[in-house]
C-alpha cells in the first residue's frame, strides 16, 4: 500500500533542499541589505555626508589605494571617528542580542525568553550603578569603571545563578528561569535603593540603563567585536543540537546529543555576547526577544537558519533604530531603547496577525 | 543483543528496579508487560543511559553500554518514547529527519541519503503524505507514527519501543506492529516493547517479559506468562483466558461490572 501511495507523491529530496538554497539566498540578500544600511546610516546624521565622499574617505584609508580625499578634514573626522564605531558596536549589539535572544528561548522552549532572562541585565545594571557611585577612578586600558563593572556584573549574576540551580550535571530548566527572575528582583531592588539614595549620578544611571550608543569609540568596538563574534559562532555551531533539544532532554540524550554539556556551552556563549553587548551600550531593550520571532515567523523554527538570520535582522534593526535615535530630535538624542520598542513593537504586532495560526517551537 | 545483568536502577536514590536479568536477542521481538508504574518506562530509559543504573550491567553485542559515547550508542538504539513533545512549528520531514543526529557530525548537514532514508522511513509508517506539515496540525497517532518514523530513521540494531500503540487506532495498531514485527525478522533487529495491551503483546511477541512491583515476576512465551493465575496475581484484575480463534495465541478477555453471570439491557 505504501509503494502505490509513494508514486502519486513527490519525494521531498528536490523541495528540502531547495529550501536550504532559498534561504542561502536570503542570507546573501540580507548581507547586502547590512551593506547598504551601514553606508547609509554613514551618511545621514547632523552634518549629511554625500556618498562619493564616503566612498572617497574609506578608499583613502585602505592601504595600496593613493587617492587624495577632496573633502573636508570635518567629514573625515566625522565618519571615521564618529559614525563608523557607533553604526558597528549598533550592528555588533543588535546581532549579539537577537542571537541570545534565539538562543535561550530554544533552549527553554519558552517564547517569552530574553537575553536578559538569567540575570545578565540586572547584574549588569548592578554593577554600572556601583561604578557610577564609586567615589575615585579605576580605569582598564581606555576604559571607565563601568563597562568593566557592567561586565563583571552580567556574568557573574548568571554564574551565581548557575551555580545555585545545577544538580550534579544536570541544569533543570524550569528552575533556573525562576531562579533567574528571584535573582534579578533581588539585584535590583540593590540598584533601586542606591540610586534613590545617590543624587547627582542619578541622571548618567538612568541614561546608562535606558540603553545608547553616543559617544563609541573604535576601541570600544575592537573589545566587543571579538567576544561577540566568537560568542556568535559558537552558537551557530551548535544549532542543530538546538533543533533536536526541541524534542525535549530525554528524546535529544537518546539521539546522541550529550544534552547538558550543549545547555552549558550556548548558556555561557549567549551570556557572554550579552555581557558583552551590554557593558559599553547600556540595557538595550526588545531587540533580543522580538527580532529572533519575527525572524521565525517570516522563516521557520529551523535554528540553523535562525540563528544566523536573526544575528543579521538584529543588527540590520539595532542600527536603523540607534540612527533614528540620534537624527529625529536633533540635537537631543533619545534612548535607542525607546526606539527600538516604539517601531519594532507595532510591525511585530502586524506578524502576529498576519499568522492566523502561531506556533513558536 | 542486547543483555541486562543483576540490574538495579531509579530515580533520586529510590530504586524503582531491583535485579533485573533479561536478555533480547536479533529477530525476536520481546514484550515488557506489567501494571502501571511497574517500571517498564524505567527499565527503557535505562537500557538509552537516560537514567544511570543503580548496579548492575547492561551490554549490547557483548559491550557494556557505559563505556560506549553517548552518539555511538544512538547509532546502536533508537526508542520511541512514550510521552514525546514534539516541536509544533517543525514541519514532519524535518522531525523524522532529527533522527540522522547521530550518523552526522556538528557540521555536516543531511545529504540525499539522510533523506531517502527518512522518506523511507516515512513511506514505512504511512507518514509521508503528511512530510510538509507543520507537527502541531498533526493527531496524536499522526505524531507516534512520526516517532517510530524517527526511530527507523536512526538505523540502529535495536530498537526500543515505550508503549508505541498507545495513541493508535486499531488499524494503525497493525500496521505499526506489522511493520515493526517484519522488520525485527527480515533485518533481525532486536526490539523490545513495553505494551499495555496483553492481546497485542500475545499476538507479537516472541517472550514476555511480566514486571511487578520493580521484578521481574515471570518470563516466558505467551502461552506461559498470559495466564489467569498470573494475572490476578500482577494486574489484581479477574479475566478468562482462550486460545485466539485463529492461531490459538492467549487471548484475554474482561468482563464488565461485579455481576458476570446476567445482564439486563435497556429496551431501547
Amino acid at each position: 500500500m505504501a509503494r502505490v501511495l509513494s508514486d502519486s507523491i513527490s519525494n521531498p529530496a528536490i523541495p528540502y533542499s531547495l529550501r536550504w538554497r532559498g534561504k542561502a539566498y536570503t542570507f546573501a540578500g540580507l548581507l547586502g541589505l547590512l551593506l547598504v544600511t551601514v553606508i547609509s546610516a554613514a551618511t545621514i546624521g547632523s552634518v549629511h555626508i554625500p556618498f562619493p565622499s564616503f566612498f572617497e574617505i574609506l578608499l583613502s584609508r585602505l592601504p595600496f589605494v593613493h587617492i587624495a580625499s577632496s573633502c573636508p578634514e570635518t567629514f573625515v573626522t566625522i565618519i571615521l571617528d564618529i559614525r563608523l564605531p557607533r553604526i558597528l558596536l549598533a550592528g555588533l549589539v543588535g546581532a549579539a542580542l537577537a542571537v541570545a535572544g534565539a538562543t535561550y528561548q530554544g533552549l527553554f522552549r519558552n517564547p517569552l525568553a530574553d537575553p536578559y532572562l538569567l540575570g545578565v541585565a540586572s547584574g549588569a545594571g548592578l554593577g554600572a550603578t556601583i561604578a557610577f557611585l564609586i567615589p575615585f577612578t579605576i580605569s582598564w586600558m581606555t576604559f571607565g569603571a563601568v563597562p568593566v563593572f557592567a561586565f563583571a556584573g552580567g556574568m557573574g549574576a548568571v554564574a551565581v545563578l548557575y551555580s545555585l540551580v545545577h544538580i550534579g550535571k544536570t541544569l533543570p530548566t524550569t528552575s533556573l528561569i525562576l531562579a533567574g527572575v528571584a535573582l534579578g528582583a533581588f539585584l535590583n531592588s540593590i540598584t533601586s535603593y542606591l540610586m534613590s539614595t545617590c543624587g547627582e549620578e542619578l541622571h548618567g544611571i538612568v541614561f546608562w540603563l535606558l540603553g545608547g550608543l553616543s559617544l563609541t569609540k573604535w576601541a570600544e568596538v575592537w573589545i566587543v567585536l571579538p567576544c561577540v563574534l566568537a560568542g556568535i559562532i559558537i552558537i551557530w555551531l551548535y544549532a542543530r543540537p538546538l533543533n533536536v533539544l526541541q524534542l525535549g532532554d530525554e528524546q535529544a540524550q537518546q539521539l546522541g546529543i550529550n544534552v547538558e554539556r550543549v545547555k552549558l556551552i550556548l548558556l555561557s556563549a549567549a551570556t557572554l555576547i550579552t555581557s558583552a553587548a551590554v557593558c559599553f551600550t547600556g540595557l538595550i531593550g526588545f531587540v533580543g526577544i522580538i527580532i529572533p520571532h519575527a525572524v521565525r515567523l517570516i522563516w521557520g523554527p529551523d535554528h540553523r537558519y535562525l540563528l544566523p538570520l536573526s544575528t543579521l535582522v538584529g543588527s540590520i534593526f539595532l542600527i536603523w533604530a540607534d540612527t533614528l535615535a540620534h537624527t529625529i530630535a536633533q540635537p537631543t538624542e533619545i534612548p535607542v531603547g525607546v526606539i527600538t520598542a516604539f517601531c519594532g513593537a507595532p510591525f511585530f504586532l502586524y506578524l502576529l496577525r498576519r499568522r492566523k495560526r502561531l506556533v513558536f517551537f | 543483543m542486547i543483555e541486562l545483568k543483576d540490574v538495579s536502577l531509579g530515580y533520586d536514590h529510590q530504586a524503582i528496579l531491583n535485579n533485573i536479568n533479561l536478555r533480547a536477542v536479533p529477530g525476536e521481538m520481546l514484550g515488557l508487560i506489567g501494571p502501571n508504574a511497574s517500571g517498564k518506562s524505567t527499565l527503557i530509559k535505562g537500557m538509552t543511559r537516560v537514567i544511570n543504573l543503580f548496579s548492575g550491567h547492561i551490554s549490547i553485542d557483548g559491550q557494556d553500554i557505559k563505556n560506549i559515547k553517548r552518539e555511538e550508542l544512538a547509532r546502536l538504539i533508537a526508542t520511541v518514547p512514550q510521552n514525546a513533545v514534539l516541536p509544533e512549528a517543525f514541519t514532519a520531514f524535518e522531525v523524522v529527519l532529527m533522527g540522522r543526529t547521530p550518523h552526522l557530525g556538528l557540521l555536516r548537514y543531511e545529504g540525499e541519503k539522510d533523506i531517502a532514508i527518512a522518506w523511507q522511513a516515512m513511506e514505512a509508517t504511512q507518514t509521508h503524505f503528511l512530510a510538509e506539515r507543520r507537527v502541531g496540525e498533526l493527531s496524536g497517532g499522526e505524531k507516534q507514527r512520526l516517532l517510530i518514523a524517527q526511530a527507523l530513521t536512526q538505523q540502529s540494531r535495536v530498537i526500543l519501543l515505550d508503549e508505541p500503540t498507545a495513541h493508535l487506532d486499531i488499524n494503525h495498531q497493525v500496521e505499526i506492529l506489522n511493520l515493526v514485527k517484519s522488520l525485527c525478522l527480515e533485518q533481525r533487529l532486536t526490539v523490545i516493547a513495553a505494551l499495555h495491551d496483553l492481546n497485542l503483546a500475545a499476538q507479537y511477541c516472541d517472550w514476555l517479559v511480566m514486571l511487578n512491583g520493580g521484578e521481574v515476576y515471570t518470563e516466558g512465551i505467551p502461552q506461559d506468562v498470559l495466564t489467569v493465575q498470573n494475572i490476578k496475581q500482577v494486574y489484581g484484575a479477574e479475566v478468562c483466558i482462550y486460545p485466539h480463534p485463529v492461531n490459538r495465541l492467549p487471548t484475554t478477555l474482561i468482563t464488565a461490572g461485579e455481576d458476570k453471570e446476567e445482564r439486563t439491557y435497556i429496551q431501547r
